[in-house]
C-alpha cells in the first residue's frame, strides 16, 4: 500500500469526499429540524416572550411626564430641588402652556394620576388646574381686545402665523409639534392641513407660534377641521401677551415685514403687563406654591425611573435619593414576606400529606396503586375553579365542615369556626390544589427505590425507624426536592384561590398585582412587582433544572 | 406490602394507623369534589345540606340549578365562548407544538436547551405575570388590529384570547409529544423512505399514527388549560369574551348562586371523561412502545 492511497480522501458514492458529504447531510438535517421548530419558536417569542419583555420595560418606563410636559421638564432641570425656593417663573410659564395643551387633549388627568402614585393629592391638583387655566386665557383675550378688537378674531391669528406661498416655513416647529401631539393623542396626526407656520412670525412671537401650531395640528390633523375657521385655544392669548411684552420685542419688530405689523406695534405699546404665571397657579390652588409639589414633579420627570421598583419594596424616590416610605404605607415587603411564609407553609403541608401517600402508592401491588392513583389524579384534572368553589362551600361558617363539627359536638352552634377569608382558608384550599404536584414526583422517585436495601438494613439489625430514616428516606429526598420546588413555584404566583378564599389576610403578592392592574391602574408598580416575582420564580426554576432537569418534567 | 405474621403489637398498631392516616389524606383529596355533586341538586338556594336532603326526602332535591345553567343567558354565552376559544387555541398549540417537538427530537439541534427553555417558559412563569405582560402588550396589538386592519372589536378580542391560550397550552404539547417521541423507533421512518415514501407520506402514514396517543393527550392538556384558564382571560379579554371559568369566578366573588355547583358538577364529569381518555391513551402508547424493537 503506497502513501498516496493512505492520504487520499475517502469518497462517497457520488465522488465527493466523504467528510464533506457527511457534513452536508448533517447541515441539511439541522436545517430541517430548525425549520420545524421555527414557526412555534417565533409564535412563542411574539406572543409570550415579547409581552414579558414589555412588562419588564414598563417597570422602569416613565415617558408620560416628558411626553406631556416636555418644555416644563426641560426648564425644571435648571432648578435645584433641594433649595427652599420655588422654581423660577419660566417653569411656571412652560407648565401653563404644557398643561393647557394636555388638558385640551384630555391627558392632564393621566399625568395627575401618575404623580398621585408618588404623592396623594396630585391627581386632584392636576384635574383642578386643567379646569381653571382657561380663566387666565380668557382674561388675556379681554385685555387684547381692549387694545384692538381685531385680536378677538380667529382669522387674525391664522393670517399672522400662516406662511403664504413662497415664504419661509418653520419646518422644525411643525415637526416638533406633530411629534408632541402624536405622543399625547393615541393616533398619529394624519392628512393634510391648510396651515404652515411662517418662520418670520415664529421668530418674532415664539410662544404664540408654538401654541398656534400645536392648535393647528390638533384641529387640522386630528379633528380634521379647517384651522382658519376654528376658534384658537385660550392659551394663545396669554402667549401673545407673553410675546409682545418680552424685552427686545420692539427691536425685533422693526425687522419684521409680515402682516399686522402696525397692530403688533400698537400691542407692544398698549400697556399690557407680562403675565405672572406663578400667581395664576397659586390662585388655582395654593399647593402649586408649595416647593414639595415641584420636588415630586422634578424627581419623577425622567424618561426612565427606578421609582416603581423602590415603591415595590416600600421605598420612595426623593430628591435626596431613595428613602423608606412612612410607616403606615409600608405594606408590600410585609406582603412579600407573607407570600413566602404561606407558600412555605403550603409546601410543608404538602410534604407532610404527600409523603405517606406516595410511600403507600409505591409499596402496594400495581393494580391497587393504579386505582389509588386515580384518587390523586382526579383532583389534578378537575377544574381549579371547581375545587376552589368546593372549598368555599366547605369552609363557610354555614358550610359543610362547620356543620359536621357542630353535629359531632366539637363546636358550639353559636361559636362556629372562621375558616374562610383568612390564612387558614388559603392554606387549606391551596394545599389541596397543589398536593398532586407533590405526590406525583415523590411517587416516581419512590418507585425506583429498591426494597431490598430496606430488607438488608433490617437484617443487619436496624430497627424499622433506623432503616427508614438512614436508608429509605435519603433515597427519597430527590422526590421531596422536586415536589417541593414545584409546589413552591406554583403557589408563590397563585391568584384565583387566594382571591376567593383568602379575604384580606390570606392574599398573596399576585393579588396586589391584579389590584394595581385593574383597580388602582398603577401599571408601573404592577409591572415592577411582577418583575420581582418573575426573578424569584426563575431563580427557583433554575434550581429545579439543576436538581431535576428540564426534560424530566412529567405530566399525569 | 402486607404485615408479616411475626409483627409485634407496636408494628401492628403502626401498620393500621398508617393506613388510616393515608385514608384520611385520600378523603381530604377527594371530598371537596364529591361534596359538590349532591349539593348541586339542592332544592334551596343554599350551599349546605338542608335537613330534607339529609333525610333523603325527594323534595329536598331538584334540578333547578341545572335548569338555571341551561336557561341563563350569561352562563350560556360564557359556555359558548369557552367552546369557541378552547378548541381553536388547542388546534394552534397542537399543530405548532407537534411540528416543533418532532424538530426537537432530531439528533443534531443547535441551541436545544435554550429553545426548550423558551418553549416551556409559559408553564413556568406564574399566570399572573404572563397575564400582566399580555395585558400591556396585547392591548397594543389589539389597538393596532382595530385601527390599521379595521377588524371588528369583538373579533380582535377573540383573537387576543385565543393567541394567549394557545401559548399557554404549548408546553404541555411539547412535553407529552417529546416524551412519546423518545420511544419512537427512527428506523421506521428510514424504512419508509427506503421504500420510496416522501417525507410527507412518511409523516402522516408512519410517524403520526405511532405518536398519535401522545399528540392527543398533549392536546387534551392544552384544551383543559384553555378551558380552565381564568387569570389571562380576565386581563386580556373583554366582557364579550367572558368564558365559563370567568363567569364562575364572578359568581364566586360576587353574587353567590348555587348554579356554580351545577356547573362544577358538569365540569367534574368532563374531567373524569378526560382523565379516562388520557389514561387509556397512555396505556396504548406504552403497549405500542413495548411492541417496537428499541
Amino acid at each position: 500500500m503506497s502513501d498516496t492511497a493512505i492520504h487520499a480522501p475517502v469518497l462517497a458514492a457520488d465522488g465527493t469526499p466523504l467528510k464533506r458529504s457527511l457534513g452536508r447531510a448533517l447541515r441539511v438535517q439541522k436545517m430541517r429540524a430548525l425549520a420545524l421548530i421555527a414557526p412555534l419558536l417565533i409564535f412563542v417569542l411574539i406572543s409570550f416572550i415579547l409581552p414579558i419583555g414589555d412588562m419588564l420595560f414598563r417597570s422602569v418606563e416613565n415617558q408620560i411626564v416628558e411626553d406631556t410636559m416636555p418644555y416644563t421638564v426641560e426648564e425644571l432641570k435648571n432648578w435645584d430641588g433641594a433649595s427652599d425656593e420655588l422654581p423660577p417663573e419660566p417653569v411656571f410659564r412652560d407648565m401653563y402652556f404644557d398643561l393647557f395643551l394636555a388638558t385640551e387633549m384630555k391627558r392632564h388627568t393621566r399625568l395627575g394620576s401618575r404623580f398621585n402614585y408618588e404623592s396623594s393629592g396630585m391627581s386632584s391638583l392636576f384635574r383642578q388646574a386643567g379646569r381653571k387655566l382657561t380663566d387666565a386665557g380668557k382674561a388675556a383675550q379681554e385685555a387684547l381686545e381692549e387694545v384692538d378688537p381685531v385680536w378677538g378674531e380667529r382669522e387674525t391669528y391664522f393670517t399672522l402665523f400662516n406662511a403664504p406661498e413662497g415664504t419661509a416655513v418653520d419646518t422644525d416647529l411643525i415637526d416638533t409639534q406633530k411629534k408632541r401631539i402624536r405622543s399625547l393623542a393615541d393616533e398619529a396626526p394624519k392628512g393634510e392641513m391648510d396651515f404652515a407656520p411662517s418662520e418670520q412670525a415664529s421668530a418674532l412671537l415664539p410662544f404664540s407660534a408654538r401654541v398656534y401650531t400645536s392648535f393647528a395640528v390638533i384641529t387640522g390633523m386630528i379633528k380634521n377641521k379647517a384651522v382658519e375657521k376654528t376658534k384658537p385655544m385660550e392659551s394663545l392669548y396669554l402667549a401673545m401677551i407673553q410675546d409682545v411684552t418680552r424685552p427686545g420685542f420692539s427691536d425685533d419688530l422693526k425687522a419684521y415685514d409680515g402682516p399686522f405689523k402696525d397692530d403688533l406695534a400698537r400691542l407692544a405699546t398698549g400697556g399690557l403687563t407680562a403675565p405672572d404665571y406663578t400667581a395664576i397657579f397659586e390662585s388655582v390652588d395654593r399647593a402649586w406654591g408649595n416647593v414639595e409639589t415641584w420636588r415630586v414633579i422634578q424627581t419623577h420627570s425622567g424618561a426612565y425611573t427606578s421609582g416603581y421598583f423602590l415603591n415595590a419594596i416600600d421605598m420612595q424616590k426623593t430628591p435626596e435619593g431613595a428613602k423608606m416610605q412612612p410607616q403606615n404605607k409600608r405594606v408590600l415587603i410585609q406582603l412579600f414576606i407573607r407570600t413566602i411564609i404561606m407558600s412555605l407553609t403550603i409546601m410543608g403541608a404538602c410534604i407532610l400529606l404527600g409523603y405517606p401517600v406516595a410511600w403507600l402508592l409505591s409499596n402496594v401491588p400495581t393494580r391497587t396503586a393504579n386505582l389509588l392513583l386515580m384518587l390523586v389524579l382526579l383532583p389534578f384534572w378537575t377544574s381549579l375553579l371547581v375545587r376552589t368553589s368546593a372549598w368555599k362551600v366547605m369552609l363557610q361558617q354555614q358550610g359543610v365542615i362547620n356543620d359536621v363539627l357542630v353535629w359531632i359536638g366539637l363546636v358550639a352552634n353559636n361559636n362556629r369556626l372562621v375558616l374562610i377569608n383568612n390564612e387558614i382558608g388559603t392554606i387549606t384550599a391551596m394545599t389541596h390544589i397543589l398536593l398532586p404536584f407533590m405526590i406525583l414526583p415523590m411517587y416516581s422517585v419512590m418507585q425506583t427505590i429498591n426494597p431490598s436495601y430496606l430488607r438488608a438494613a433490617k437484617s443487619l439489625g436496624a430497627t424499622n425507624w433506623t432503616a427508614f430514616w438512614r436508608v429509605y428516606f435519603p433515597q427519597s429526598v430527590p422526590g421531596i426536592g422536586a415536589g417541593s420546588i414545584l409546589v413552591f413555584i406554583l403557589s408563590i404566583g397563585y391568584y384565583i384561590t387566594p382571591e376567593i378564599v383568602g379575604g384580606t389576610k390570606g392574599v398573596f403578592i399576585s393579588n396586589r398585582i391584579a389590584y394595581h392592574i385593574s383597580s388602582s391602574l398603577n401599571w408601573g408598580l404592577a409591572a415592577a412587582l411582577g418583575t420581582i416575582l418573575l426573578v424569584v420564580v426563575l431563580a427557583l426554576y433554575w434550581c429545579y433544572d439543576k436538581i431535576v432537569g428540564i426534560d424530566n418534567v412529567k405530566l399525569g | 406490602m402486607s404485615l408479616p405474621i411475626y409483627a409485634t403489637f407496636g408494628q401492628r398498631v403502626w401498620y393500621y394507623s398508617f393506613r388510616v392516616i393515608c385514608a384520611l389524606i385520600f378523603i381530604f383529596l377527594i371530598t371537596p369534589i364529591l361534596v359538590v355533586i349532591p349539593l348541586s341538586f339542592n332544592a334551596e338556594n343554599f350551599f349546605t345540606f338542608t335537613p330534607k336532603m339529609l333525610s333523603f326526602d325527594p323534595e329536598g332535591y331538584s334540578l333547578k340549578h341545572y335548569k338555571d345553567f341551561f336557561n341563563n343567558n350569561e352562563w350560556q354565552r360564557s359556555f359558548k365562548n369557552s367552546l369557541i376559544i378552547a378548541p381553536i387555541a388547542t388546534i394552534i398549540s397542537v399543530t405548532l407544538g407537534t411540528l416543533a417537538a418532532i424538530g426537537l427530537s432530531q439528533s443534531h439541534v443547535p441551541f436545544r436547551r435554550g429553545i426548550m427553555a423558551i418553549l416551556i417558559s409559559p408553564m413556568i412563569v406564574p399566570l399572573i405575570i404572563s397575564a400582566t405582560g399580555m395585558f400591556f402588550f396585547y392591548s397594543k396589538i389589539g389597538n393596532f388590529m382595530e385601527s390599521s386592519m379595521g377588524l371588528d372589536k369583538a373579533l380582535v378580542g377573540y383573537i387576543k384570547v385565543i393567541l394567549a391560550h394557545a401559548v399557554l397550552g404549548i408546553p404541555f404539547v411539547i412535553i407529552t409529544v417529546t416524551a412519546t417521541l423518545v420511544g419512537f423507533d427512527r428506523s421506521l421512518t428510514r424504512a419508509a423512505a427506503n421504500m420510496g415514501a416522501s417525507p410527507v407520506t412518511t409523516f402522516f402514514r408512519v410517524q403520526m399514527p405511532l405518536i398519535l396517543p401522545g399528540v392527543i393527550s398533549g392536546g387534551l392538556f392544552a384544551f383543559i388549560t384553555s378551558f380552565d384558564e381564568v387569570v389571562v382571560v380576565l386581563f386580556v379579554g373583554s366582557a364579550s369574551q367572558k368564558t365559563l371559568p370567568w363567569q364562575m369566578f364572578i359568581g364566586l366573588r360576587e353574587q353567590v348562586s348555587p348554579t356554580i355547583l351545577a356547573v362544577a358538577t358538569i365540569l367534574v364529569g368532563v374531567s373524569i371523561l378526560l382523565l379516562t381518555t388520557v389514561e387509556l391513551l397512555r396505556r396504548r402508547s406504552e403497549r405500542l412502545r413495548g411492541m417496537s424493537p428499541s
